[in-house]
């Protein structure tokens, strides 16, 4: 898809900057501008894609829809997918878990939903699909919707109502269908300005994050030896999974900083399915997102929420470790 | 007087649209002045989903995303 990129680059670094090909620092700057260009044109792609649906599907539809319908568990994917295409900041998970609640949405299925949507965002897919493939993203894709499916039935079945704080239960006991806000119709052609204007502004935001992510990982790329990681982590070693999850849950980033680096780490020896589990406990679970859900929840729910997921993707790493 | 609230919880985006309508007050010389909302409780009576919001006058303008400074000046005039 991007041999013409490839062959474009070659062209600037080795032609008219004048580095060998065989050199590192040829090689480092070769991998530099090649990755930043091509994800950069991914990245803007698959947000403006993401931001057609969500001008269709906004958050307060997906609630209404899913405060009305009850599905005989059903709901838990339909909120796990809703939160895979619906991007947030992670400052509006409060508001969001509130929100749910008041809609009379039960607590597993927003906890389903929750999960799911720092995990799968629009940034990662892009990422993703540029560093390891469109096989491999589909399958971060769905595992984390399976991931956020399971969690929240998990946590659904735990009864864990009681551990909310006094507000959100008060707020729960109120709870109404919530109808959706009316914007009224509009055309295709009317909310495009919008849609290209937020895609420009994300891209922008994390632009910056990406460019030092594959800074770094153009260093490594040039200067660390294939299989230079083989010795610590490989697939035999049973603790490699857990260690790098529990090792990235403290670790706060966004995809856009952490993928250029573990693509690097995969080229060098990290089995793939490690490198995924440490990935999904730096990009999904924070705790500055911990302590801001500190205002509707206990510590103890706060633990048990934590513990559930970084479970969960531990089990997914040993699985990825499996199928790739 | 009107009133604009910048509800959210203190993200770099909701400090941008802070930012963002009071620059708008300034450049259109508006009789407004730009309250932050930080508190989730107070925030939550707006039935917003997501923040960075904006009310001007208790109507709830935007949600969820950072509004231009010539979007807040337009509803100020």
């Amino acid at each position: 898809m991007f041999d013409w990129l490839d062959q474009l680059i070659a062209l600037l670094v080795y032609d008219t900057i004048g580095l060998s090909s065989e050199s590192r620092w040829g090689h480092a700057l070769h991998f530099f501008f090649y990755d930043s260009i091509k994800i950069l044109l991914l990245l803007f792609l698959i947000i403006f894609l993401m931001g057609i649906v969500n001008s269709y599907f906004p958050i307060d539809r997906i609630r209404a829809f899913l405060s009305r319908n009850k599905l005989y568990g059903a709901e838990y994917l339909l909120a796990s997918t809703f939160g895979a295409i619906t991007p947030f900041c992670s400052c509006s998970s409060v508001p969001l878990f509130i929100g749910f609640v008041k809609g009379g949405i039960p607590l597993g299925v927003t906890f389903a939903f929750l999960i799911t949507s720092p995990l799968v965002n629009e940034v990662a897919i892009a990422l993703f699909i540029g560093m390891f493939g469109l096989k491999t993203t589909l399958l971060y894709v769905g595992s984390g919707i399976v991931l956020g499916t399971l969690g929240g039935y998990v946590l659904g079945r735990l009864k864990l109502e009681p551990l909310l704080s006094d507000w959100t239960q008060g707020v729960m006991q109120q709870a109404q269908e919530e109808d959706a806000f009316n914007e009224g119709r509009r055309t295709f052609t009317q909310r495009l300005p919008e849609i290209t204007r937020e895609a420009f502004g994300i891209v922008k935001t994390v632009l910056l994050y990406v460019l030092i992510g594959i800074g770094i990982g153009a260093a490594m790329h040039g200067f660390i030896p294939t299989g230079f990681f083989e010795q610590y982590i490989s697939k035999e070693n049973p603790f490699a999974v857990p260690i790098a999850v529990i090792l990235g849950v403290p670790m706060y980033s966004n995809a856009a900083g952490v993928l250029p680096i573990i693509q690097v780490m995969v080229q060098k020896g990290v089995p793939l399915g490690t490198a995924i589990a440490f990935m999904m406990a730096v990009v999904g679970l924070s705790l500055p997102e911990g302590t801001l859900l500190k205002k509707v929840m206990s510590w103890k729910l706060i633990a048990i929420f934590f513990g559930t997921i970084t479970f969960l993707i531990i089990v997914s790493g040993y699985l990825f470790n499996l199928i790739l | 007087m009107k009133t604009i609230k910048v509800l959210g919880t203190g993200c770099a985006k909701c400090k941008s649209t802070i930012a963002a309508a009071e620059e708008a007050v300034r450049t259109t010389g508006a009789d407004a002045q730009v309250i932050k909302v930080e508190d989730i409780q107070e925030m939550m009576k707006y039935n917003i989903l997501t923040t960075p919001a904006l009310v001007l006058d208790e109507v709830v303008m935007i949600k969820g995303r950072v509004p231009s400074i010539e979007e807040i000046a337009a509803m100020l005039r």
